[in-house]
């Protein structure tokens, strides 16, 4: 390992500051400070309970207003090793490079930030030492490196280095922390207020009402095809269905065990309000990503849309599309389906994890750093990249789809060890019923065959 | 060559396959007949930025124990080759005795998922391969009888679609064919059907698929042409001609034969990779539609969980259709090599 | 008579096979010159949906930078996202990847030509189903024992694995070629007292040149657009051109800058352009000398 510390350490290309700035005495600015915490709030912070309405409400403006303070974590770090695997975003670029920022001299920093990192992470983390001191995850990819118990409970390190850090940011399983969360997504709806205005109508919030007026739409002659969401057969349709089905009240698993219960009729009124939805949408719908949906809408060629939260700082910035689309284009919750409570969507958050198979000392080191990584500095200098958990950010309204959708209760993506095998069969299942080609019923059953048999391979189900 | 010689000379480039190819692939031999031992499933309260839930985790400690008892998993034997998203041996019996016509129990067979990307393999390799290698040819033959000094652009621009990176050069394509694209609008345009969508239809899926498929190996065939074209004896064309043969003639009767061999290469080459095309499904999204053998194994390895099982079963599958294709060319080249012999 | 109808025949066929190249040269030629022409625009003209003439005006690219063709997306690839670093890392690869290739491929292939034994044909069979397995497989199966050993992410294990899963083809290849230099050729030197490696030596490999380089523009081409192995196998430091370009793709939540990607293959096309023309002279008299044989 140490030989290739310093050799390492600045062959890092873009997000090694310490290696422009004079060695030894990085300082870290503003990590050190100490929001005081707003009075009344403090309290709220250890009764999960009733936290968790409230901690829900806090997604949306009051951000501000939770108790958060930054932790003791105290830069620069003087020893160990900061080695991080991560996607490639803007966001986690800004992340990384301030957890960077607060090696010390002699600390190792490695980043890797790679859009193959979900395949490569369980491998990376499994042998001692493992290559990567800590991989930034989000709700779904933190499963497989549970199932293999290749991150370690943060609960010791969080009271030695960060006893202030908000639950807000905790993710917990069966009482301990595995993961620190730091940013939030969710699918809502995207609306156009000037084509709702043309048809007289209010912005949908069930899909019902979303149904009603893309009918107005049509028959009113304004858009061909004004309705789109992301349903590219593969991971995109599967989330799309889950989705669906939580708005429905459906539950995938018979509860405590692996089986899949899907085939039955909430899954039916999903497909059908699946195949509704999608009968205004353009034929090629199934070949539809997050890519292809943005310019859609970007080109004015759609009216609603159900689209990711991240996507809204592209759509409302004032490049690629007219100031036609951009002054009219409104981000609200995902709306409800069939008389039920909850949005229609699942909420997602990325957080960093620490890696088990890592010394003690590296793992306090990579833990201080991504703790500065995700302080209040980052968030202030980042408003818009990302929707983040923190105090110190101050939502602007591409965040008010997300928050909207959180404030409405919709439930997180479901950290399920055998999730994943799910969404995969839904995901290459469910094409041929939307193509017409197939029924509902034999669509469900399809999926349930696959799934059954995919976690009885990986010894989910005997 | 004397054993010793012969194996000093192939030594390092059989340490490379053996060691990168042979050994991976006895991995998988033995990974696909194993499935993963059994997990211990408790349930568990998780709680994050969004509240608490009901969930449930793997128990590490009991699944630790049946992992030590048994590191490589339960053997199973060939029962992840016959499962339903393999050979799916029992769905294929079921369906045949339910099943009241041979088209319903076709139905049932293209519903199950090897079979469905068995179909497309199929049909896309045995359309593309003709197809490269006569395009391959015509274009050869047509460069060859340029002016030399246009040769060398054309040689160049004939290999653009081998040489842009496949994950641009599909991406760029699958915007100009979209209804609003370029080639999608002027096909609207041409075939007057304002409705004309090659994203849409399964069919046109298919269609667009293997005419990317043509087009992007073309170059590879017409390379090979192209160099086997300029050792045409000349005696033997000077001949032919002085026997009155027409220009077509002659390709038929001199230059055809003469490009036997390099066509047998090609058509090796070409049903290989054409069995195990990708790269234009994932660049075309056109997972809706088409689903082949390697998309399979690439949708088992890039999940959340990976099913290194059911890809490792895939793969063997897929090693086993290429040897049955190419059997036909091998027992040609085993002939060959045994009258050399003598 | 029938002469003259022989020429006019044949004047047809000109015509014909002219065309047919003409046209060819148009589809072959043609997605990559609207590539070329759209990296100069901005995303929302290049990638339009709402209207593909947008590409030819720039409609947004004049709003968006006040005239109808920009270097941003060359601007921002290159100096901004250092685009450079992923080119260099590139040129060391398939500069090692096909030097190493074509050495061990040549030795083998030489060998393979030569041996008249049985097994001789058994391993180019073996070959054959070596190159059969989807290289994805293959790829996550080194990953675990690369980490293990601490092998992962650096430049000459890419360089390696891309050389072994080239072999296969190379063999194949250069055994074909081969077969085609006469055998009398190295055996006299034999008799005249060379050893079998002396022989390849001084008589083989100055007349082999050709063959080589025609077996390299294809080793090239796998090195140069591997995206499994790249992608896969190297750290961000050592990261080449293909994975790069993936990542400005974007993913499903995150936007891309797709223009940068668009930017980046052209740019890494160009040089291309001159390595054909420099070697197309040694590609056509390459295949020429040892026309491959099945």
């Amino acid at each position: 390992m140490t030989s290739r510390m310093l050799a390492n350490e600045c062959k890092l290309r873009r997000f090694d500051l310490a290696c422009l700035r004079p060695r030894g005495r990085v300082t870290c600015g503003s990590g050190h400070k100490q929001i005081a915490p707003l009075p009344g709030v403090r309290g709220q912070q250890g009764d999960m309970g009733t936290m968790m309405t409230l901690r829900l409400g806090a997604l949306s403006t009051a951000f501000a207003a939770l108790a958060a303070t930054t932790a003791i974590a105290s830069c620069p770090i003087e020893s160990g090793s900061i080695r991080v695997l991560s996607n490639e975003f803007g966001a986690l670029r800004a992340v990384n490079a301030a957890a960077a920022d607060c090696a010390g001299e002699g600390v190792e920093v490695v980043l890797n930030q790679t859009t193959e990192h979900r395949d490569l992470q369980v491998a990376a983390l499994t042998p001692n030492p493992a290559e990567y001191t800590s991989a930034v995850v989000a709700n779904s990819s933190i499963v497989p490196l549970m199932n293999e118990g290749l991150i370690r409970p943060l609960d010791d390190l969080i009271a030695e280095y960060a006893p202030d850090l908000p639950k807000l940011n905790q993710v917990s399983v069966g009482g301990n922390v595995m993961a620190i969360a730091f940013m939030a997504n969710a699918q809502h709806l995207y609306v156009r207020t000037d084509i709702l205005e043309q048809v007289g109508k209010e912005i949908p919030t069930t899909y019902e009402e979303v149904l009603d007026v893309l009918a107005a739409i049509e028959e009113a002659g304004i858009m061909e095809h004004p309705f789109a969401m992301n349903t590219k057969t593969g991971w995109n349709l599967g989330e799309e269905f889950i989705n669906m089905y939580l708005g429905h009240g459906g539950e995938f698993f018979k509860p405590g065990t692996a089986e899949v219960a899907i085939n039955n009729e909430t899954g039916l009124k999903t497909l059908e309000m699946l195949a509704a939805l999608n009968a205004y949408a353009n034929p090629d719908f199934l070949t539809f990503d997050s890519n292809a949906t943005q310019a859609l809408w970007e080109s004015g060629e759609l009216a609603v849309a159900y689209m990711w939260g991240s996507r809204g700082g592209g759509m409302l910035d004032d490049e690629g599309s007219t100031p036609e689309v951009v002054n009219n284009t409104k981000l609200v919750a995902a709306p409800t389906v069939d008389g039920g409570s909850l949005p229609a969507s699942t909420l997602w958050w990325d957080g960093f994890t620490i890696a088990k198979n890592i010394s003690d000392k590296d793992a306090a080191a990579t833990f201080q750093a991504m703790v500065h990584g995700i302080g209040p500095a980052t968030v202030e200098a980042n408003q818009s990249e990302a929707v983040w958990l923190s105090s110190a950010y101050q939502p602007g309204p591409q965040a008010e789809g997300v928050s909207a959708t959180a404030q409405a209760g919709a439930k997180p993506y479901p950290m399920l060890p055998y999730m994943g095998l799910l969404h995969t069969a839904l995901g290459n299942e469910l094409s041929a019923f939307l193509q017409g080609q197939e029924s509902a019923e034999q669509a469900l059953a399809d999926v349930e065959a696959a799934y059954t048999e995919a976690a009885r391979e990986q010894g989910f189900l005997q | 060559m004397p054993h010793r010689t012969f194996l000093w000379f192939i030594l390092p480039s059989l340490a490379a396959m053996i060691l990168f190819i042979f050994f991976p692939i006895i991995s998988v031999v033995i990974q696909s007949l194993y499935v993963e031992h059994e997990q211990v499933v408790i349930t568990s309260e998780n709680c994050g930025p969004f509240g608490c839930q009901t969930e449930t985790t793997v128990d590490l400690e009991a699944t630790q124990e049946l992992r030590d008892a048994q590191p490589l998993g339960r053997f199973n034997g060939l029962g992840t080759y016959v499962n339903r998203g393999h050979l799916a041996t029992q769905e294929l019996a079921t369906a045949w005795a339910e099943s009241e016509s041979l088209g319903a129990f076709w139905g049932q067979v293209m519903n199950l998922p090897f079979y469905r990307a068995l179909a497309f393999t199929l049909t896309y390799t045995f359309v593309c391969t003709p197809l490269v290698l006569g395009l391959g040819l015509a274009i050869a033959l047509g460069v060859n009888g340029l002016p030399r000094v246009f040769r060398g652009p054309t040689i160049f621009f004939s290999l653009l679609p081998m040489i842009v990176t496949p994950l641009i050069g599909s991406l760029i394509l699958f915007w100009m064919i979209d209804a609003e694209g370029i080639i999608g609008k002027s096909l609207q345009v041409l075939l007057d059907d304002p409705e004309l969508s090659l994203k849409a239809s399964p069919t046109l899926t298919w269609i667009t698929l293997i005419i990317y498929g043509v087009w992007s190996s073309a170059p590879f065939a017409f390379v090979i042409f192209y160099a086997g074209l300029q050792t045409v004896p000349g005696e033997t064309l000077e001949a032919a001609m002085i026997d009155g043969a027409s220009r077509w003639e002659r390709i038929r009767y001199v230059v055809i034969p003469h490009l036997a061999p390099l066509a047998v290469f090609v058509t090796l080459i070409q049903l290989m990779d054409n069995f195990k095309v990708f790269e234009p499904i994932v660049g075309f999204s056109a997972e809706a539609s088409a689903q082949s053998l390697s998309w399979i194994i690439y949708n088992d390895l890039r999940g959340d969980t990976q099913r290194f099982g059911s890809a490792a079963a895939t793969s063997m599958l897929t090693i086993i259709g290429v040897a049955i294709l190419l059997s036909p060319v091998l027992i040609r080249t085993w002939r060959d090599f045994n009258r050399k012999r003598v | 008579m029938s002469s003259v109808t022989a020429q006019k025949r044949s004047q047809t066929l000109v015509i014909v096979s002219t065309t047919l190249v003409v046209i060819w040269l148009i589809l072959a030629a043609f997605p990559f010159l609207w590539t070329l022409w759209g990296s100069f625009k901005v995303q929302a003209d290049f990638f339009s949906k709402a209207d593909w003439t947008n590409a030819l005006t720039g409609t947004f690219t004049e709003q968006a930078t006040g005239s109808a063709f920009t270097g941003r997306a060359y601007y921002g690839a290159w100096v901004q996202e250092e685009f450079w670093l992923a080119a260099v890392n590139t040129v060391i690869v398939v500069f090692c990847v096909v030097v190493i290739s074509l050495t061990l491929g040549t030795l083998g292939g030489y060998a393979l030509a030569r041996s008249g034994y049985r097994y001789a044909f058994w391993l180019l069979m073996v070959a054959l189903v070596f190159r059969a397995m989807p290289h994805i497989t293959l790829v996550s199966g080194y990953l675990l024992p690369f980490f293990e050993w601490n092998l992962w992410g650096h430049l000459p294990t890419s360089i390696i694995v891309l050389v072994a899963i080239n072999q296969p083809f190379t063999l194949w290849m250069l055994h074909s070629f081969f077969l085609n230099i006469p055998k009398d050729l190295d055996e006299s030197a034999m008799v005249d007292g060379c050893t079998r490696f002396e022989a390849f030596r001084h008589v083989i490999i100055p007349v082999m040149w050709p063959g080589v380089i025609t077996t390299g523009l294809f080793s090239f081409l796998l090195a140069y657009n591997d995206f499994a192995v790249t992608a896969m196998l190297l750290s961000q430091d050592n990261q080449t051109m293909v994975p790069k370009v993936a990542s400005f793709l974007g993913s499903t939540f995150e936007e891309g800058n797709v223009m940068f990607a668009v930017a980046s293959v052209v740019s890494a096309t160009a040089p291309l352009f001159v390595l054909v023309l420099f070697f197309q002279r040694q590609i056509v008299s390459g295949l020429t000398a040892g026309a491959v044989k099945g």
